[in-house]
């Protein structure tokens, strides 16, 4: 039971994870590759905040600000891309961050990562249980899910999908798009930066490792096999992504390849979302 | 004069695009902008609403220099403009096109997020008026190319405007629809709009613009009312190929 409530919390954090990205990727169309930096971004300003003395609350919230304005750095800087071109320069900006992340030793420790970190305490409650903790995540992950849900419902959202779909089009309307994506940007950088607070006061370990490649492609699958554009599809697919692997452990085959199977089991669901449902389970828009 | 463009220059590369344009655009008119293909009319139209740069030259708007200003700019100084291929969100619907075109404070989040809209009737207006009748939840990508041109038309015309300018507005399209097309221009004319617009059907040209600027490799080669226009000799020899 306590290894399922584990895996609920994952999902909790992927969901938020997954979900933001959506915001920018599937509604506003920013092919947004460094979506997992804001994550490390997030979980290392928490982390070092409450090092520091800072009240967990007020860390929580610095750490979805703290990645929302790498997200505006970003946005500025990439405003001119588009498609492929964006998508290269906001690898290189996961790269920087992490590199930044490595490097940085006297602030990250670096490679060696920071180890013991406090389980959040606010309002005279400590999360120490994982059931604490799994409510306190969903709790989050609800919250999350209906602000994105606002947002793209609202006239605003609808400018969003208008970006994705001709930003030419939307800017000789006298719209300025620059804004609407830096907006977008900032609001998808800041769930992912709450994303990886929560991921660190959970896993109470972080280290550079923890923000790789590996999972920008994890978080894209989710939003991919769901569909983009799609909370409902993003939500069905944090759970299938999340924890369908995990029922390997109960299959009869060595620990050993456990891992590797389950790598194999996500490029498998991957394949067969792009080859028989390219929109995804819930999606309304082509990959495209 | 609400549109004044003047000695407008432009390159690309080493072929000249304009060579010294000059065109003005009289308030409650349908001026019509016509020239072989490759005479610069696209560019012009693309440097009016700034998607495009000039070289050099001056463009004012109701009185004011709008060369310094972006496609972002011009169009809330009050130019609503369409595009030769037609232009649209391809995942949105009917009336989330013309939401966008009439409304002008979505850009503000905390706004937006409790804003209720009431364009309703504005809407049925406008659909009324460019014969668009279809459910207003249809998405764009699920109409004809007919009805996506008088779509493309309806979000021209409820984006807040003083000057509309239309590239190419009945190319492609069978007769009947460019008949009706032809109309919707007449009532807006009727109601005072001022439009400028490129088209290569002449008989379209000839019935609805009042006054014809004929473009050939760049330069302003005639201008005058389409009686005139027809029976220039240089507008035969570049335009009619005679």
């Amino acid at each position: 039971m306590s290894y399922w409530i584990h895996i609920l919390i994952l999902v909790g954090i992927y969901l938020i994870l997954a979900v933001s990205l959506n915001l920018a990727l599937g509604y506003t169309g920013l092919l947004n590759l460094g979506h997992v930096a804001f994550f490390g971004l997030g979980a290392y300003t928490s982390v070092l905040l409450t090092d520091a003395g800072v009240h967990f609350i007020v860390a929580f919230l610095a750490a979805g600000l703290v990645a929302s304005l790498f997200g505006l750095g970003l946005v500025l800087i990439t405003r001119k891309l588009k498609g492929d071109y964006l998508a290269l320069a906001t690898l290189s900006f996961h790269f920087v961050i992490y590199s930044l992340l490595l490097n940085w030793v006297s602030l990250t420790r670096g490679p060696l990562g920071i180890a013991g970190i406090a389980k959040p305490s606010f309002f005279g409650f400590s999360i120490t249980s994982n059931t604490a903790y799994l409510f306190f995540v969903s709790s989050i992950a609800l919250i999350t899910i209906v602000i994105i849900y606002k947002i793209v419902s609202s006239p605003f959202g609808r400018l969003l999908q208008a970006t994705r779909d001709d930003e030419l089009g939307l800017r000789v309307l006298g719209k300025n798009t620059t804004k609407l994506k830096a907006k977008a940007m900032m609001l998808s950088a800041f769930f992912a930066g709450i994303a990886g607070s929560l991921f660190a006061h959970y896993i109470t370990y972080i280290e550079p490792n923890s923000f790789t490649l590996t999972e920008i492609i994890l978080v894209l699958t989710i939003v991919i096999v769901g569909g983009l554009a799609s909370i409902k599809g993003t939500l069905a697919a944090t759970f299938i992504i999340i924890a369908i692997p995990e029922l390997l452990r109960f299959v009869a085959i060595p620990s050993a390849i456990v891992g590797p199977s389950r790598q194999i089991l996500y490029a498998l669901i991957l394949l067969m979302i792009l080859l028989y449902r390219p929109r995804g389970l819930f999606g309304r828009i082509d990959l495209t | 004069m609400m549109l004044h463009v003047e000695q407008i220059y432009k390159n690309f590369g080493g072929i000249t695009a304009l060579d010294g344009c000059t065109l003005s655009i009289e308030k409650g008119r349908i001026t019509a902008l016509i020239g072989p293909n490759g005479s610069g009319k696209s560019t012009l139209f693309n440097i009016i609403s700034r998607l495009l740069k000039e070289d050099s030259g001056k463009i004012s708007f109701n009185g004011q220099d709008i060369t310094t200003s972006d496609e972002v700019q011009v169009a809330r100084q009050g130019i609503s403009r369409t595009f030769q291929d037609v232009r649209l969100f391809r995942n949105l619907t009917i009336q989330q096109h013309l939401e966008i075109a009439l409304s002008d404070e979505d850009e503000f989040l905390l706004k937006s997020l409790n804003k209720k809209t009431d364009h309703d009737q504005k809407i049925k207006e406008i659909l009324h008026l460019v014969r668009l009748h279809k459910p207003l939840q249809t998405l764009a990508t699920d109409l004809s190319y007919g009805q996506r041109k008088l779509l493309d038309l309806a979000i021209a015309m409820a984006k807040p405007h003083s000057l509309l300018m239309l590239d190419e507005p009945v190319a492609g399209i069978n007769p009947q629809l460019r008949q009706e097309i032809k109309e919707i221009l007449r009532t807006l004319h009727q109601q005072g709009e001022t439009v400028l617009l490129i088209e290569h059907d002449m008989n379209f040209v000839m019935d609805l613009a009042g006054y014809i600027y004929v473009l050939d490799a760049g330069k302003v080669i005639a201008h005058g009312e389409p009686r005139k226009i027809q029976q220039n000799p240089n507008v035969l020899a570049a335009y009619l190929g005679e």
